[in-house]
């Protein structure tokens, strides 16, 4: 692999990570349990989709040929997507989508205030403007993850199933690929074994102050970084490639 | 959940304003969620640079029934007005 076809592949994965999610949240437009938390969480999913497009941008013009975001977000298959695991699970009730949140932004929080330091412009400069919403994002899932584990015996059953269940998609989030260690070698990538202490950190102090066991078991899913995914984004892309497959180039 | 969750109103401070004006109001449990809901649903198009929420149980309104005894009588008292008096010219700070 060519430095070249390691920061191409990076900036996919970090694309594709933030459009899944980004496409994730969507699906809760118009359904949210109340208006306040409808316009919340479809808020994160524009921010997502609008970092998502920035790096795509970049992407397209790393891989030259003409290449558009558009091609790169709607006309790749699901064995050709990089994101985690985690993204890609479905929302579930509110609390699997405040854990699956929670878990993503105490990450992403972490990731990103470590790649404002890479050497590529670029990315450092995507890296610190997408800060200031993920600290938000970060705060929002923190705050809901105290208020369902530390409030009623329902609403901490909920979270604390949601926690259970989600656990093992967590692990690969600061798992290193090849590509991932390739680029770190470059001083371009993020080391997300230092990422690692920060994430447990911040989860654990967050779990103990909402009541909420921390899940003990070690054995992590692990693939979608390496374009092995749950059957899941199958279904994800289905819906939001179709229109532009069906008809190519179309546009509003 | 609207059962137990309080209403708030909404005060937001534009960034070339100097006070809060009251834009809306939402339901949130607790004051913290208050401050995030009025940030996801009264800031997204840059209305505002400071928030203000406050339990709306907690303001105490005028009764429209009353509003001729309030504030009529205010309405013929020139007097009150500073543009009332007429200063002499030599008074050159007022």
């Amino acid at each position: 692999m060519t430095k070249k076809e390691a920061l191409q592949k990076y900036t996919l994965q970090l694309a594709d990570t933030a459009l899944v999610l980004g496409h994730r949240l969507s699906e809760w437009c118009g359904h949210g349990p109340i208006l306040e938390q409808d316009m919340a969480l479809t808020n994160i999913a524009l921010d997502l989709i609008g970092q998502a497009r920035s790096i795509y941008q970049y992407a397209a013009t790393l891989q030259g040929e003409g290449r558009t975001e558009d091609d790169l977000a709607y006309l790749r298959s699901e064995m050709e997507f990089l994101n985690p695991l985690l993204v890609e699970l479905p929302n579930g009730d509110f609390a699997d989508t405040i854990a699956r949140q929670f878990f993503f932004d105490v990450y992403n929080y972490a990731f990103y205030s470590a790649l404002k330091n890479s050497k590529d412009e670029t990315l450092a400069a995507i890296a610190e403007k997408s800060l200031k919403e993920v600290r938000y994002h970060q705060r929002y899932s923190s705050e809901w993850m105290l208020r369902l584990g530390d409030g009623t015996e329902e609403s901490h059953e909920k979270i604390q199933t949601a926690v259970d269940n989600i656990w093992m998609y967590t692990g690969e989030l600061t798992e290193m690929t090849e590509v991932e260690k390739a680029v770190l070698a470059d001083g371009v990538g993020v080391d997300l074994e230092k990422i690692k202490p920060i994430w447990i950190e911040k989860v654990k102090s967050v779990l103990a102050e909402a009541t909420l066991k921390m899940p003990e078991s070690s054995w992590m899913q692990s693939g979608g970084k390496n374009a092995r995914h749950t059957e899941h984004l199958g279904f994800i892309l289905a819906q939001m490639q179709h229109l532009q497959r069906t008809h190519p180039g179309a546009s509003w | 959940m609207k059962n137990n969750w309080p209403l708030w109103e909404v005060f937001i401070r534009s960034k070339q304003g100097l006070h809060h004006k009251h834009v809306g109001s939402l339901h949130a449990s607790d004051a913290t969620m208050a401050i995030e809901n009025a940030r996801d649903v009264y800031t997204r198009r840059q209305e505002g640079v400071s928030i203000w929420v406050m339990e709306s149980e907690n303001i105490t309104a005028s009764k429209p029934e009353e509003s001729e005894a309030l504030f009529e009588p205010a309405a013929d008292k020139v007097y009150r007005h500073p543009t009332f008096y007429d200063l002499p010219d030599e008074l050159k700070h007022m």
